[in-house]
């Protein structure tokens, strides 16, 4: 069944959860006076699996390949240093609420705009608006121009008088970012397994089809476009209060095409995919600077190697391990077929379907 | 009731360049009637098809569907006033399951996705209208089998099951038998024959033997020309269809 996957894949999944969550206590013994900074790169992780979580509800699940999801990003952060106090935190309370309001009222109208498109013109399109941003705010004098606007105090999560998590502390932050990343894994797992998502599995393998049966599939393509942007938008206020800015290489493309190679990675349309992404994305860049100044080489050799032997992502790895299929294929050819037809849901970005 | 017009034409004609497709077709489609259209590859029957269900436009003339001009409207607007359509190639999404590819059929005619999502009534009527489309096609046995898994015919008659599903006044079935064994296309022609007392339908089918035993009235075209039309009697024993299927009237049989 759609979006249902092995049990080891809940395993893998909780044991690497535990892991991150007891950072904290294992930190200081392996990384010694360099844990701080760990953490930071480990929040910073947690922040973008977010992100790329996000896309990947457009691109594997709806299968609408965006090129400016960085445009939302973006501007969950600029919307968090704009409207911060200059001599006091804001509240959480209503910022996180502001962001997402702004960010989907962003959505709503960039998505009306772009939704009538199909496949490279969508890439286009969305490319094209999420530069415009890029443009806009990068020779803006109210938004820092390329400097970017600095934010001096990260918003508080208080309830009257009492702080219920510090969010400046590296170590509540760390876990602020966590609990977001679960709440949005949980949120998407709903929602694909919904019956919203059924249609955007439809959508995604015929939408000819889905009309033909009465969807109105502009309006979920819509919805779907609105949610994922919100979700990108929060994880770019986590991001800004992370950095202690907000800046327009957050907005532009090469930030959208960073997390599309997180999702190649990771493995499309299967939510928990893009998070493994994430995580090894960011671990392959730590690892690939600090070996060579010509990372980006290295990098790219990496991409196209994933893309050759795991069209799949990590997810897919998971998912149908190879020595299990072939210990299958010997033995019976039936729940080999079975097997495919599990993997299927992660699904390669070549792989199109016509009407 | 029984002679209600439901589908109309006149003078539907389609060009692609300047092939004529359609030429100048004048049909109608009585209320619970088979209604099947015969003709050579290349006739136009299907483009007939397609523009019975909007998915064209047509270069001249009009479909009018319970005397309203379909014209104009959009595939799903056009779905919502009662027209179910099957396709020629097999159209089913292969991720979900059997029960799962009725459901979403179903669910869009009965509260839509947020209606199912409010109210665990409406979820409930969604999955018994779906099982029972699939008990009609006898396709139960198959329900919770991811749809890619199951035999080609299978995948057919789920088309057939989803088009049902919709609750539709009219069906249009672009060839529901192609490639089918002996055995699945007289399963079909059966299944086919018990939807008459609720639904109408439109039927373009190879298969002769299905044909005469199914349809109530028969439309011949050849080369985007209706060649004859009447009755599946009149049909059966007509000089001219004789012809075309004999190869005497060669042109548009190669066309």
């Amino acid at each position: 069944m759609l979006h249902r996957y092995p049990k080891r894949v809940a395993f893998i999944m909780l044991v690497l959860t535990a892991l991150v969550a007891a950072f904290p206590l294992w930190g200081e013994a392996v990384f010694g006076n360099q844990a701080n900074f760990m953490l930071e790169k480990l929040t910073l992780m947690l922040i973008l699996a977010l992100f790329a979580m996000s896309l990947d509800l457009l691109v594997g699940i709806v299968g609408l390949v965006s090129l400016g999801h960085a445009l939302f990003f973006g501007l969950g952060a600029y919307t968090l240093a704009l409207a911060s106090p200059d001599f006091s935190p804001a509240s959480m309370w209503w910022m996180l609420p502001l962001v997402m309001g702004v960010s989907a009222c962003v959505a709503l109208i960039v998505g009306v705009l772009v939704i009538r498109t199909k496949g490279i013109f969508f890439i286009m399109t969305t490319l094209a608006f999420g530069q415009m941003l890029y443009y806009f705010i990068s020779t803006s004098q109210f938004a820092g121009g390329t400097d970017g606007v600095f934010i001096m105090f990260r918003p508080s999560l208080a309830l009257g008088e009492r702080t219920l998590v510090d969010l400046d502390n590296p170590y509540s932050f760390f876990y602020f970012c966590l609990g977001m990343l679960l709440l949005g894994y949980f949120f998407l797992r709903w929602l694909t397994r919904s019956y919203f998502g059924q249609v955007l599995d439809g959508i995604h393998d015929n939408e000819h089809r889905m009309q033909a049966l009465g969807y109105a599939t502009s309006g979920y393509k819509l919805v779907a476009f609105v949610i994922a942007g919100v979700m990108a938008a929060v994880a770019g206020m986590l991001a800004a209060m992370q950095y202690g800015f907000a800046n327009p290489a957050q907005l532009g493309w090469h930030t959208s095409g960073e997390v599309l190679m997180m999702l190649i990675l990771g493995g499309m349309g299967t939510i928990f995919g893009p998070i493994l992404g994430a995580f090894a994305y960011e671990i392959l860049l730590y690892l690939y600077e600090h070996a060579t100044t010509h990372w980006p080489i290295l990098m790219g050799l990496t991409i196209i190697a994933a893309v050759l032997v795991l069209p799949r992502g990590i997810a897919g790895l998971i998912i149908a391990p190879p020595w299990r299929r072939k210990r299958q294929t010997a033995s019976e050819a039936v729940s080999e077929k079975e097997n495919a037809s599990i993997a299927t849901s992660a699904q390669p970005v070549t792989q199109r379907k016509e009407n | 009731m029984r002679d209600e017009i439901v589908l109309a034409t006149h003078g539907l004609t389609r060009r692609f360049g300047g092939l004529v497709a359609v030429n100048d077709v004048d049909f109608d489609v009585k209320a619970n009637e088979i209604h099947a259209i015969l003709g050579p590859n290349g006739a136009g029957k299907s483009t007939l098809i397609n523009l019975l269900s909007g998915e064209i436009p047509p270069s001249e003339g009009q479909v009018l569907y319970r005397q309203q001009p379909i014209q104009g409207k959009s595939a799903r607007q056009i779905a919502r006033m009662g027209i179910g359509r099957s396709h020629q190639k097999t159209n089913i999404f292969p991720r979900l399951s059997c029960l799962q590819n009725c459901e979403l059929a179903a669910r869009i005619h009965m509260g839509g996705v947020f209606g199912s999502w409010r109210s665990r009534q409406t979820a409930q009527k969604v999955s018994e209208r779906a099982q029972e489309v699939l008990d009609t096609c006898q396709l139960n046995h198959r329900a919770h089998t991811t749809a890619s898994d199951m035999s080609y015919g299978e995948q057919r008659q789920l088309q057939i099951a989803m088009v049902l599903a919709t609750a539709p006044s009219l069906m249009l079935l672009d060839e529901p038998m192609a490639g089918m064994g002996r055995e699945e296309t007289a399963q079909v022609t059966e299944l086919l024959a018990s939807l008459t007392d609720r639904y109408t339908l439109v039927l373009i089918e190879h298969d002769m033997d299905s044909v005469f035993r199914l349809a109530d009235r028969i439309t011949v075209m050849v080369d985007g020309c209706v060649l004859e039309s009447g009755p599946t009697e009149q049909i059966r024993t007509s000089e001219k269809v004789r012809d075309v299927y004999l190869g005497r009237h060669d042109e548009g049989a190669t066309a």
